[in-house]
């Protein structure tokens, strides 16, 4: 360790755990929590919406009209925005992530329920399942595959997205970029990019995971 | 028995879809609906079990009318067999048969044992059962659909087009299949199919609907061949209604010739124009002819007593010789049935 700038390996060392407030390790674990929240909110308001959609055609188009303008809505504004309502806190960067997770999960529930193909739904009906027990025994698994598709684009967008929130002091990792922006100095970006696209590599791979030990009975394509 | 009173379907746009269908389904048989698309078969079905409600008129089941009967508990109780079998294809094999039983709140462990039972019923080896539906063969899915309507035992078994999404012959396994477990099981079944010829094979009574959903006439197979109601009925029936009536003429008590059998090798000398050569178990090797002794050539067999005429004219159809084989079930010769007395017996079937 000389007189000369840090490498990055040194400069990561030295910043993982400072014990003050930003070091590396807060800002992932801020970053996971911002990035998780929406997931699984969104998934929550996503699924009783498109169910609707599924029941009440009629309520499909506007809804994911409404949720295609707010998907379409730049982040940065949008973060502004909220800040004279929620202030500087994780919820202002928390609230549009969600909104954006629904804006994908919603269509996918909706395209999920309709891969159900009609003849396995017939039988069902046949068979005296009771409307409930036919979504939660026969619908939503078969919905399953194409609701966790939708379910790992989310993932990784707002993995992506929460850096964003760094221009109002509420951004995870993101945070590494604005201080480099401030001074040029290289490895905080590095850092930060890394640890970014490992975090969306490790829950998709989990995402992943979770489709294969919940739908092992999708292994081929195109067969019902 | 089901029971058809007056039951007519409208749609809110004015169509008609079954217009007052009055027929009884007699309990332990095979009723087959059949008739081209439009006639209304399907939807007489599924206002059986109220998947669709009748606009007008009841359905009883043993006397009940089923528009009492809360639709789930009623479904529960009817077994259902569709054309694409529409199994859950997030199930295992096992699974998707015990569907029923689960619904009626089995154990898992004595839903899983009626699965395992039925799967060997319907002919699929045991090592299926942990699979799921995509790894099975079209005709494979079609016996678990079967195996499925049987797990709860229902008495009434209703079958949409069951067979008609798999090839010819795996067709007519599965239909053999359904007489075989019907001949066992007895149940009322309410088979829908758009092809006659299943519904002559499979049907202890067909109805004929016509467009717009009216009953066109109900008869027995026989009946029907023999007596057509009208020309819609004649028309549908097709072209070979002729050799199908034959279809239900015994040949118990035909005449056979004994004297027609020469052991192989036999040089042809007779006074019969064909003579049939048999191996000294009496099993047929070919018939001889007078004018090229030398040469073996073809011949037909039927089951003697069992098979009905039309196999007969079949087998004498398939010999230079226009004799049919007539043997019994271990293969051995009964006797020869000559061209003349087909001819006799043909003649008697057209007279009645």
């Amino acid at each position: 360790m000389g007189d000369g700038p840090p490498t990055l390996w040194e400069w990561f060392a030295r910043n993982w755990q400072t014990g003050r407030v930003g070091s590396i390790s807060d800002l992932l674990g801020d970053h996971l929590l911002m990035s998780l929240v929406p997931i699984v909110a969104g998934l929550v308001l996503a699924l009783p919406l498109g169910l609707a959609s599924v029941r009440w055609r009629w309520l499909y188009q506007p809804t994911s009209g409404v949720f295609n303008v707010i998907y379409a809505l730049p982040s940065l504004p949008v973060f502004m925005l909220l800040i004279s309502v929620t202030g500087l806190s994780p919820v202002t960067v928390i609230i549009p992530l969600t909104f954006y997770a629904m804006a994908v999960l919603i269509p996918a529930v909706v395209d999920g329920l309709g891969s159900v193909p009609d003849h396995v739904r017939q039988s069902a009906v046949a068979m005296g399942f009771t409307p409930l027990r036919r979504l939660v025994q026969v619908e939503l698994p078969i919905a399953a595959p194409v609701v966790l598709g939708g379910l790992r684009v989310v993932a990784v967008s707002s993995i992506s997205l929460v850096s964003v929130g760094a221009l109002i002091g509420q951004g995870g990792l993101g945070m590494l970029f604005t201080r480099a922006y401030q001074n040029p100095f290289l490895p905080p970006v590095i850092v930060g990019i890394v640890l970014i696209v490992l975090l969306a590599l490790v829950v998709d791979g989990l995402l992943v995971l979770c489709q294969r030990l919940l739908t092992p009975w999708v292994r081929a394509r195109g067969t019902s | 028995m089901i029971t058809f009173d007056a039951v007519t379907k409208r749609y809110p746009d004015g169509t008609t879809a079954v217009d007052r269908l009055s027929l009884e389904a007699p309990t332990g048989e095979i009723t087959v609906f059949v008739g081209p698309s439009g006639c209304g078969k399907t939807t007489s079905l599924r206002m059986i079990n109220r998947m669709i409600d009748a606009t007008e008129g009841k359905i009883l089941l043993d006397g009940e009318p089923v528009q009492g009967i809360d639709p789930p508990t009623l479904r529960r109780g009817i077994g259902y067999v569709i054309q694409q079998a529409g199994l859950f294809p997030h199930r295992k094999i096992v699974d998707n048969v015990a569907t029923v039983p689960f619904l009626l709140g089995w154990s898992r462990k004595k839903a899983r044992d009626r699965a395992m039972e039925l799967l060997e019923r319907v002919g699929l080896d045991l090592s299926l059962a942990e699979r799921y539906p995509f790894q099975l063969s079209g005709g494979q899915q079609q016996r678990v659909g079967v195996a499925r309507a049987l797990a709860a035992d229902p008495p009434v078994l209703l079958m949409d087009e069951p067979f008609s999404a798999v090839d010819p012959v795996v067709r007519t396994s599965l239909q053999d299949e359904l007489l075989r477990l019907q001949a066992e099981l007895n149940k009322t079944i309410i088979f829908v199919t758009h092809d006659i010829d299943e519904a002559i094979k499979l049907g202890d009574r067909v109805a004929v609907l016509r467009v717009g959903g009216q009953l066109a006439q109900l008869a027995a197979p026989k009946t029907l061949l023999s007596e057509p109601a009208d020309d819609f009925v004649r028309e549908f029936l097709g072209r070979d209604r002729g050799i199908r009536r034959l279809q239900f003429v015994p040949t118990a008590g035909l005449p056979l010739r004994t004297d027609l059998t020469v052991p192989e090798g036999h040089d042809g000398t007779a006074d019969e124009p064909w003579l049939l050569a048999v191996t000294p178990d009496d099993r047929p090797v070919g018939w001889i002819s007078k004018d090229r002794p030398g040469q073996l050539e073809q011949f037909g067999t039927f089951l003697y007593g069992q098979d009905p005429l039309r196999s007969a004219l079949d087998a004498a159809l398939l010999s230079p010789s226009g004799h049919a084989v007539a043997v019994d079930e271990t293969g051995q010769v009964a006797g020869v049935l000559t061209r003349k007395a087909l001819d006799q017996a043909m003649m008697e079937a057209a007279d009645g």
